[in-house]
């Protein structure tokens, strides 16, 4: 089971993020998580300044425009 | 972090020269088609039933010369930012300008505000991060005020549409108020209008990200999907504003137009920073009206004041920021860049 959470305030890039990331998990069949974080505070103290951004297992690996699809599966493998 | 270039998926794989060959078919196309922009406009124009030379006539032929043409080139230019944008982010932009508080941190602030890539949805974060991390807070209102008020594509357009000396003189004055401005607050010691939790607050370090390798192929990709975001979501407001510049051109009088935006009227000035705050709209969806002001004899320092209050102070986004700062915060930004503006129109008024 992993983890992963993406943060972002709502705009539609991290709506599509939340997708790709429940796509690439379904098609590696892997159980995930998926935890929003819609706070600015939250989103901050994470250290994300340019959303949408992502962590998995505790550990940011993305920020800032749509995270890269073979990138993605990697992170989830990890 | 290097180790990742060979594990790409196998429909990533669309060779690199597919990409440089499409973007060079495009840019010859778009080229082509741009020339051809007078002669489409003028053949569509005749299929109404008006007079050419009529009010009516006036407003089609502005409206379906300006609609492809600047789609066209808002296209070029979000791909070319978007491309160049590729270079920079928020995180790098971060590290240069923490603990600036040298005098040329602020036209840094300015520049970078222009090279990094952010949207006002995440403007909070970035906000938060670079007060956070020692960026001090009149650099970071520099960098907040450039990025919208000297983007590439009001610039872009700008030299289009009213030609190279206009644009220039928007780009040394709107970088101007951006550093002027950002200098101002700094000296105010504004830090304790921020919101409480906001002062309070240690926001973690920046995850160290893996830096990921980029090919100059993932670059274009970057500019093709800046291409589909950021037209894909502004088309309209470009609709609507060429739509405005063309009732303008073809039906308001010159006359009229002398008598509201002259630069005999004291008042003009001012009232275009007014009018033009609340309104929403983007650089691309602003300066097809501007063009239209223009052409009918508006005074350059009122349609300049008009246009920078339009981008640079945006109520949306004081409804964002107002997670951070406090009111009366807000109001001295708006009062300082206001000030800028409004100086900018008089002295425009006054030499022209």
């Amino acid at each position: 089971m992993k983890s992963v959470k993406v943060f972002g305030p709502g705009c539609k890039r991290c709506e599509t993020t939340e997708k790709m990331v429940r796509d690439a998990a379904a098609k590696l069949g892997i159980d995930v998580a998926i935890e929003k974080v819609t706070d600015a505070r939250s989103i901050a103290i994470a250290g994300v300044m340019s959303t949408p951004g992502l962590a998995v297992d505790g550990k940011l690996v993305h920020a800032g425009g749509l995270p890269d699809e073979a990138r993605l599966e990697k992170w989830l493998t990890a | 972090m290097t180790t990742e270039t060979h594990d790409i998926s196998p429909k990533h794989q669309t060779a690199d020269w597919v990409w440089y060959a499409a973007v060079l078919g495009a840019a010859v196309l778009g080229w082509l088609a741009y020339g051809q922009l007078i002669p489409f406009s003028e053949w569509v124009t005749a299929l109404f039933p008006v007079a050419r030379d009529s009010h009516t006539g006036e407003a089609i032929a502005f409206f379906i010369y300006d609609v492809p043409k600047v789609l066209l080139l808002l296209t070029g230019i979000v791909f070319v930012t978007g491309v160049l944008r590729s270079w920079f982010s928020p995180e790098k932009t971060r590290a240069i300008l923490a603990g600036k508080r040298e005098i040329f941190g602020y036209p840094l602030a300015a520049l970078l505000g222009v090279l990094t890539p952010f949207c006002s949805c995440s403007s909070v974060p970035l906000f938060i991060g670079f007060v956070s991390a020692g960026v001090p807070l009149g650099v970071t209102f520099s960098f907040l005020i450039a990025g919208p008020m000297v983007g590439p594509v009001g610039l872009g357009l700008l030299y289009a549409l009213v030609g190279w000396k206009i644009a220039t003189i928007y780009l040394v004055f709107g970088f101007t108020i951006a550093t002027v401005a950002g200098y101002v607050m700094g000296k105010m010691k504004l830090e304790r209008y921020l919101q409480d939790w906001v002062r309070d607050l240690n926001a973690g370090p920046v995850g160290d990200l893996p830096e990921e390798a980029v090919t100059f192929v993932d670059r274009l990709k970057v500019g093709a999907e800046q291409i589909r975001e950021i037209v894909g979501k502004v088309w309209i407001w470009v609709l609507v504003g060429i739509g405005i510049g063309a009732l303008i051109h073809g039906y308001v009088p010159e006359e009229m137009m002398l008598r509201i935006m002259g630069g005999e009227a004291w008042w003009s000035v001012p009232a275009a920073v007014v009018v033009g705050v609340p309104m929403y709209t983007n650089a691309a969806g602003v300066i097809p009206i501007v063009e239209a002001l223009l052409g009918k004899g508006a005074a350059l320092g009122t349609t300049l004041a008009f246009m920078m209050s339009v981008i640079a102070l945006s109520l949306p986004e004081m409804i964002i920021l107002k997670q951070v700062l406090t009111l009366r915060l807000i109001a001295i930004f708006i009062a300082v860049v206001s000030a800028g503006i409004l100086a900018t129109g008089y002295l425009f008024n006054f030499l022209l």
